[in-house]
């Protein structure tokens, strides 16, 4: 269960959106997440639905790991929709006693399922085409301009990379000690609310202590290797503008150009 | 009191494009009393094959019976075989949590429904089998040294009087002396109090020493199932599985090639000495 | 003065109880004296707690020594301005590999290190390459540190300090918790360095087989150098060992079984092919 959660885990692969700078990639997902929210119709959707289609292309990851990270949130997904269904105004379709669904309702549940599942993949093409060092590095350098306000943005960018480095091996280490401890008759899933909450206490504090230690751990290491913070820095991988990424520019704004103006003409 | 595996197989991942078969078609009986040593390369199926038995994997195809009893037909409750069946994995030490090394081992018994005294009295008797001087009872374990912390994390799963103990890998990252202390104490509750100990390992020397039968993994199956001498004797398909002899056993094959007779299926320091001297004194 | 010394070193922990008082001291060194020659391969021995990681944190200027000095290539650690010339000199391995891999992927984190040096890109694709060749992991250098075997993640980390050109590597414990085939895996990079580069290597463990190869072995216990010599005159001492909870390796235990039955056979054997020898020798 805890493995099927596929943002933020790089997909190796050599493609046009694997190269591209990571500030293109972090400027495409937040186009388009804007374009997934001003998109109201049937033509809009069809944009949108091809210009996701051809980023996945591109990206050549398989469309099925990427359906994987929808597994996540399908809980989410389908009381998003329920809700919408239900609680709609408008014209009635069908009726059991006080349950009445509307065409708008209908609607609304479809846009917003649509919505959230695009969203969730625009977002994880990102992160499944980009390393998390190369992501937080464009957002370093794209937020450069946020240190003049005294945002530490090195920091935070570094703090980052390790989250995301760390967050399978911390899965996997819940994973081993929720196993230990069941082997000693520990109860993860029976009783109520508060029990539940009392019984993960033997899970919870052995994976602070594991966190607390592997933290330590590893500022000795990045310590020992000459690490004091960004000043002074070098890059293997300094971020430079190619031809291609200035190519990829001119197809995301045509790309927002055209959903703008199809919200403003339909 | 056995447990038996019948035609086990596990899958990971099944119904992805990641499928990998950890166990297959595995086959085997569990006898009271028994010291078994379970070895195999990393990757061998050996961790999957051991939370089989107290049911914290459940095969995909095959079963599992504990006492002639089926322990996933649904009336047999899987936390009783949790008391019978007891599995102490690797780096226990990474589970402790309670504020005392004494609470510590208390937390199996009383979820197994102990009253707070007959857990306490369980909890001393395992402590006092593992060694642990009663100065650290009510110490924090986190202040205890790394061997330490092993023993009282045993002492959690013996604690609640298992028949069988599983541990995998309890030596691992030790010291030579820590390793034969843990196997010493090991090897006392098998010979004393007749509970049945498996032993997953990585060191040859050690299964040599201690266990009575060997079980060798390769590739999910169950490549051997005999006692170590046996096993031993087929160093070559050992080789090829990513596994080896003793080095004395290797020596003792080339003392037999130059024209020693001495006893190729000797597998300790002890057997070897004993071969060679009579030997020489031929 | 070889390319690491410490003198009189003490390093003291102090425990403060809640309130922030002294609540006791723990002394880990006690006045450890060591001259560790350039080139050498030095194995540093000695059971759990006995001070042998704390003193390989003095070797990097992580921890500051108490009493006493340590210099690494004729630097004081205890001078700030020292820090990271002696972090540039001394490479350091740790014991879990998860912990100390910082990037999420291979080449990246080998980067790592010359990157905190301030080395231009262009050379640090140079010496990335070239690290990761050295421990043959060039294969992988697009790979995910999570889908690695703990022996390769290990060799990742070796290739990480690597980068940073250092004279030296100090491992703390590299093979702990590693199965078999990981740590030769990762001795077996560690002994072509020490061969074909002259990185000086030192090398902290509790699996003896791993000092077979040493040039100087060190013991210790109880925060303090307790036995030193080569392998040979170390693995001689069987009894010893034993005492400072170690062992010996097996045909060595062997070789010392047979004496002490009455053979004629010498002290300090260290591989078959030599008590093979002794053996033969008899007849």
């Amino acid at each position: 269960m805890l493995r099927d959660i596929t943002i933020g885990q790089y997909y190796p692969e050599k493609s046009v959106i694997h190269s591209l700078d990571p500030r293109v990639k972090l400027a495409g997902a937040l186009i388009f997440i804007v374009s997934v929210f001003l998109f109201e119709n049937i033509i809009g959707f069809l944009v949108m639905t091809a210009f996701l289609a051809m980023c996945i292309k591109l990206s050549k990851v398989p469309f099925k790991y990427m359906v994987k990270g929808l597994k996540a949130i399908l809980v989410i997904l389908i009381l998003t929709a329920v809700l919408n269904l239900l609680w709609s105004p408008g014209e009635t379709l069908v009726q059991f006693s006080f349950i009445r669904i509307t065409k708008q309702g209908v609607y609304n549940s479809l846009y917003m399922v649509i919505r959230l599942s695009y969203l969730v993949i625009g977002t994880s093409i990102m992160t499944l085409t980009t390393t998390p060092t190369r992501l937080t590095d464009g957002m370093e350098k794209g937020l450069h301009f946020l240190n003049r306000c005294k945002v530490p943005v090195h920091e935070i960018a570094m703090m980052m990379s390790i989250a995301l480095r760390f967050i399978p091996i911390l899965m996997e280490e819940t994973d081993k000690i929720m196993k230990a401890q069941m082997a000693r008759g520990a109860d993860f899933e029976s009783g109520n609310i508060f029990q539940k909450a009392k019984n993960m206490i033997p899970l919870l504090v052995p994976l602070f202590v594991a966190a607390w230690r592997r933290a330590s751990d590893l500022a000795m290491a990045m310590e020992a290797r000459c690490y004091h913070g960004g000043e002074g820095r070098t890059k293997m991988k300094p971020l430079k503008y190619q031809q291609m990424d200035k190519k990829a520019y001119g197809v995301l704004f045509f790309y927002l150009l055209v959903m703008i103006v199809l919200k403003v003409i339909l | 009191m056995s447990l038996i595996l019948n035609e086990v197989n596990y899958y990971y991942g099944k119904g992805t494009n990641l499928v990998s078969h950890a166990v297959k078609d595995v086959t085997l009986t569990i006898e009271d009393g028994e010291f078994i040593g379970i070895i195999g390369h990393t990757g061998s199926g050996k961790s999957t094959l051991i939370q089989h038995m107290n049911g914290l994997l459940k095969p995909t195809s095959g079963g599992v019976y504990y006492n002639g009893r089926d322990v996933h037909d649904g009336s047999f409750k899987l936390k009783e075989l949790r008391s019978h069946v007891g599995i102490v994995f690797q780096y226990p030490e990474y589970q402790l949590f309670e504020a005392t090394v004494f609470d510590d081992v208390c937390f199996g018994p009383k979820n197994q429904g102990l009253k707070d005294n007959e857990a306490g009295l369980v909890a001393f008797e395992a402590l006092r089998d593992m060694h642990i001087p009663p100065e650290m009872y009510y110490q924090s374990p986190f202040e205890l040294s790394g061997g330490q912390k092993r023993l009282v994390a045993i002492a959690g799963v013996l604690a609640m009087k298992p028949d069988m103990l599983i541990l995998d890998e309890p030596t691992a990252g030790l010291d030579p002396r820590g390793r034969k202390e843990i196997l010493n104490l090991l090897s006392r509750l098998n010979r004393e109090k007749h509970i049945t100990v498996v032993l997953v390992s990585h060191s040859m020397e050690d299964v040599a020493e201690y266990v009575n039968r060997l079980i060798v993994m390769d590739k999910g199956s169950i490549a051997f199932d005999a006692t170590p001498k046996e096993v031993f004797a087929h160093y070559k398909e050992l080789e090829t599985m990513g596994l080896a002899a003793p080095k004395v056993t290797y020596f003792m094959h080339q003392l037999k090639e130059k024209g020693w007779q001495v006893d190729t299926s000797a597998i300790t320091v002890e057997e070897a000495k004993k071969s060679i001297l009579a030997a020489i004194r031929r | 003065m070889g390319i690491m010394k410490a003198a009189k070193l003490v390093h003291e922990y102090i425990h403060r109880d809640d309130d922030g008082n002294v609540d006791h001291i723990e002394t880990a060194l006690n006045g450890v004296d060591l001259d560790i020659e350039a080139g050498d391969f030095i194995a540093i021995l000695g059971h759990n707690g006995s001070g042998k990681s704390t003193l390989a944190k003095h070797l990097n200027a992580i921890l500051m020594p108490t009493e006493g000095t340590v210099w690494v290539d004729g630097k004081n650690t205890k001078a700030p301005e020292n820090t990271l010339d002696i972090r540039k000199t001394a490479g350091m391995v740790f014991q879990n590999p998860d912990n100390q891999i910082i990037a999420g992927m291979v080449e990246e984190d080998v980067a790592f290190g010359p990157e905190n040096m301030g080395v231009p890109s262009q050379e640090i694709w140079q010496r990335v390459m070239r690290s990761l060749n050295l421990v043959h992991m060039e294969a992988y250098k697009n790979h995910s540190p999570n889908k690695l075997s703990g022996g390769q993640k290990q060799r990742v980390a070796i290739a990480g300090v690597l980068a940073m050109q250092p004279k030296c590597i100090v491992l703390d414990e590299p093979t702990a918790m590693l199965d078999p085939e990981g740590r030769k895996e990762v001795m077996d990079a560690v002994l072509e360095l020490n061969k074909t580069k002259q990185v000086t290597v030192i090398l902290i463990t509790h699996y003896m087989e791993e000092a077979i190869h040493a040039d100087k072995v060190y013991v210790m216990d109880g925060g303090e150098i307790v036995m030193e010599g080569t392998a040979r005159e170390i693995f001689a001492r069987v009894q010893e060992l034993e005492n400072h909870r170690l062992s010996v390796p097996q045909i060595t235990k062997l070789a010392h079984e047979l004496k002490c039955s009455g053979l004629p056979i010498p002290d300090g054997i260290l591989d078959e092919e030599e008590l093979m020898e002794a053996i033969c020798h008899l007849s």
